[in-house]
């Protein structure tokens, strides 16, 4: 197995008065290996992307730990550790419009990053750099002098990863990139990711609503439910051998395109028990984790 | 049993007018819709499809756009040249539109029993305000909201996402329409409140034998709800078939990018997805010839030279591409394709078993 990148550990992310917390995230631990793509799923509500802006300080953690590399990125850091970090982890997000600054050109928004880190020597360097940035997303080095609102938005998504990936980081943190774009847009994309993992090394955290995309992308899926991480396991796994009523449901609601299944298809829908006793999560095969009390886990896996 | 004919567009244009000139958004868009139907209409962003469900609602705001061409015939008769005031006695009544984004549907300063009441009265000026009421609650039973009395008192922002989309669909039955134009109506929804709204959508037609437009870019989607496809592109309608010709039997080239560029979920394959390279035409100057030849890897000389006809492959399927022409190349469906399709038969035929 490869070496653990990221641990979440216990992770709680709460918001508003301390009486009466929203408990967008409730405790929950999951490792990130490297080189995989874990993908999280839910429905919008669930804590899937509070948990992604967790992990890359967007805020505070309420309680838990987060270790990435081995070290505890929410504990006191100078300012250069800091600027190191940020350099390890970078974000994709999900609305290719509102996150380019429209006043900046492409190349401008791509070497922001570098230009902060004082990475090129010269001129020269810089835009050498750009240029390779560009290319290495499927765009022409040309572009770097155009504004964001001159591209279409699947290439603005590619400039918005050009950034994540100026600063050469191990680990991307995609919330949703891919589901305000047209289908074949879509795949452009999920090809471009795929494509750069396999040739810089990369881990990603693929944050998603659409589990037909995140089945592709994934080698593990974490399906989460009000907070808490429900399953856990490799993409195939859940997809095949759904153990947590609420994936089942989630699966089942999935439409393919394929006319004649769809004609017979069955919703099963989730009906969510509380449970008296402890819950905890179980390991129920090696590799697959389910959250539940242990009469629960009992019945679900009869 | 011949099924009537509730809607007929023959070759509809629609054209704007901008600064940097004459948009031509559709070209020559021509279907039709029978009762108790549903035609998913799909396509990318700025393929039309919306622009032609606007129309046949006469939504289309003049200026800028204008009908530059054909006829819509609903039951019969041509809306294309009727009157905004004549056309108000359509539209609601006997056309109703389900929106997108149920957030902004709604009016978030009216109770959304009023909202329901007001569609009611408007269109029957003999039914009394408590009637009109009673059938309100009705209306949000029927569209699957639970303690429909109290909901009738509350506003928009009481509601969940999923239930402002029944309440926008209970807004669309209000006045009992033959067709229902549905432009999206699941694509802000999380899935499994999408399974619901498809769900309940099909069930209403079956208890009303509504006919219904279904506009989605999702083929999932259509796999679920519709009876006929129209693919759409650059606008125009390039293939056209029953559910089954268009997802067994697909013969347009953008049509197995549109099905490519999808995962395949069920076979496990996990190939690199078909892409279809580079971005739709620009439709204030529409290409000459074929307007999908610069992204098809299949395009033929003459695709730059003359745009293709409608070829007819069975009684329902057709489609505009060269390649079907008796002297075009035989290209087979990409393999890829065939193969996930030859997946989905044969598991459809096992489990006939």
């Amino acid at each position: 197995m490869a070496n653990k990148l990221l641990e979440v550990k216990n992770l709680k992310q709460y918001f508003g008065s301390s009486n009466n917390p929203i408990k967008a995230v409730d405790g929950i631990s999951f490792d990130v290996y490297e080189g995989e793509t874990l993908g999280l799923v839910g429905e919008s509500g669930c804590g899937k992307s509070t948990t992604g802006r967790s992990i890359i300080r967007l805020y505070d953690i309420t309680d838990g730990e987060i270790l990435f590399k081995g070290q505890n990125i929410h504990a006191g850091k100078s300012r250069k550790e800091l600027k190191q970090f940020n350099r390890e982890m970078q974000m994709i997000f999900q609305d290719p419009y509102a996150s380019l600054n429209p006043r900046m050109t492409a190349g401008e928004i791509i070497a922001e990053g570098f230009d902060i880190h004082g990475l090129y020597k010269n001129k020269q360097e810089r835009r050498e750099r750009i240029g390779e940035l560009l290319e290495a997303v499927g765009l022409n080095r040309e572009h770097a002098n155009r504004y964001a609102h001159e591209f279409s938005g699947g290439q603005r998504q590619r400039i918005g990863i050009a950034r994540a990936l100026s600063l050469d980081p191990s680990f991307i943190i995609a919330d949703e990139p891919i589901s305000a774009l047209d289908v074949s847009i879509q795949a452009q994309v999920v090809n471009l990711l795929k494509k750069l993992q396999k040739e810089r090394n990369l881990t990603y955290l693929f944050i998603a609503h659409d589990l037909s995309m995140v089945k592709y992308i994934s080698d593990r899926i974490a399906v989460m439910y009000r907070g808490k991480i429900v399953e856990l396991g490799t993409s195939d796994e859940i997809y095949n051998h759904p153990i947590h009523p609420y994936t089942k449901s989630l699966l089942s609601a999935v439409p393919l395109p394929d006319p004649l299944t769809e004609r017979k298809r069955q919703r099963i829908p989730y009906v969510h028990e509380d449970a008296t006793e402890q819950m905890k999560v179980y390991e129920v095969l090696p590799n697959h984790f389910v959250y539940g009390s242990e009469s629960q886990i009992k019945k679900w896996t009869k | 049993m011949m099924k009537k004919k509730l809607l007929e567009v023959n070759d509809l244009q629609i054209n704007f007018k901008t600064y940097a000139g004459i948009v031509q958004a559709v070209r020559g868009v021509s279907f039709d819709l029978y009762e108790g139907e549903t035609l998913a209409i799909v396509g990318e962003s700025g393929s039309g499809k919306s622009v032609t469900s606007n129309a046949i609602m006469k939504l289309i705001p003049q200026p800028p756009g204008i009908y530059a061409g054909g006829e819509i015939l609903f039951d019969g008769r041509d809306i294309v040249p009727l009157t905004e005031k004549e056309m108000s006695k359509v539209r609601g009544n006997e056309i109703a539109m389900i929106f997108q984004d149920p957030m902004t549907a709604l009016n978030p300063t009216m109770r959304v029993g009023k909202q329901i009441t007001e569609v009611i009265l408007k269109h029957n000026k003999k039914v009394t305000s408590a009637e009109a009421k009673e059938r309100a609650i009705k209306l949000l039973d029927l569209v699957g909201i639970p303690m429909p009395e109290k909901r009738f008192r509350q506003y928009p922002h009481e509601f969940s996402g999923g239930m402002r989309q029944r309440v926008v669909i209970a807004i669309a039955l209000a006045a009992d329409p033959k067709l229902l134009i549905a432009d999206e109506p699941t694509t802000a929804l999380d899935v499994t409140i999408q399974a619901q709204i498809l769900e309940l959508m099909k069930d209403i037609q079956k208890k009303r034998n509504t006919s219904i437009i279904f506009i989605t870019h999702d083929l999932g989607v259509v796999a679920n709800v519709a009876d006929r496809v129209a693919v759409m592109y650059a606008g125009q309608i390039v293939e056209y078939g029953t559910v089954n010709d268009i997802f067994y039997n697909p013969r347009h080239p953008y049509t197995w990018g549109l099905l490519g560029s999808m995962p395949d979920l069920k076979n496990n394959e996990k190939e690199e997805l078909r892409t279809i390279p580079g971005s739709p035409p620009d439709l204030i100057h529409p290409p000459k010839g074929d307007a999908f030849a610069a992204r098809n890897e299949f395009a033929l000389a003459i695709d730059y030279e003359k745009e293709p006809p409608m070829f007819k492959i069975s009684d329902t399927h057709y489609a505009k591409t060269w390649l079907l022409h008796p002297d075009a190349p035989q290209i087979p469906i990409p393999d890829a394709i065939q193969k996930r399709i030859q997946g989905y038969l044969e598991e459809a035929e096992n489990s006939g078993k």
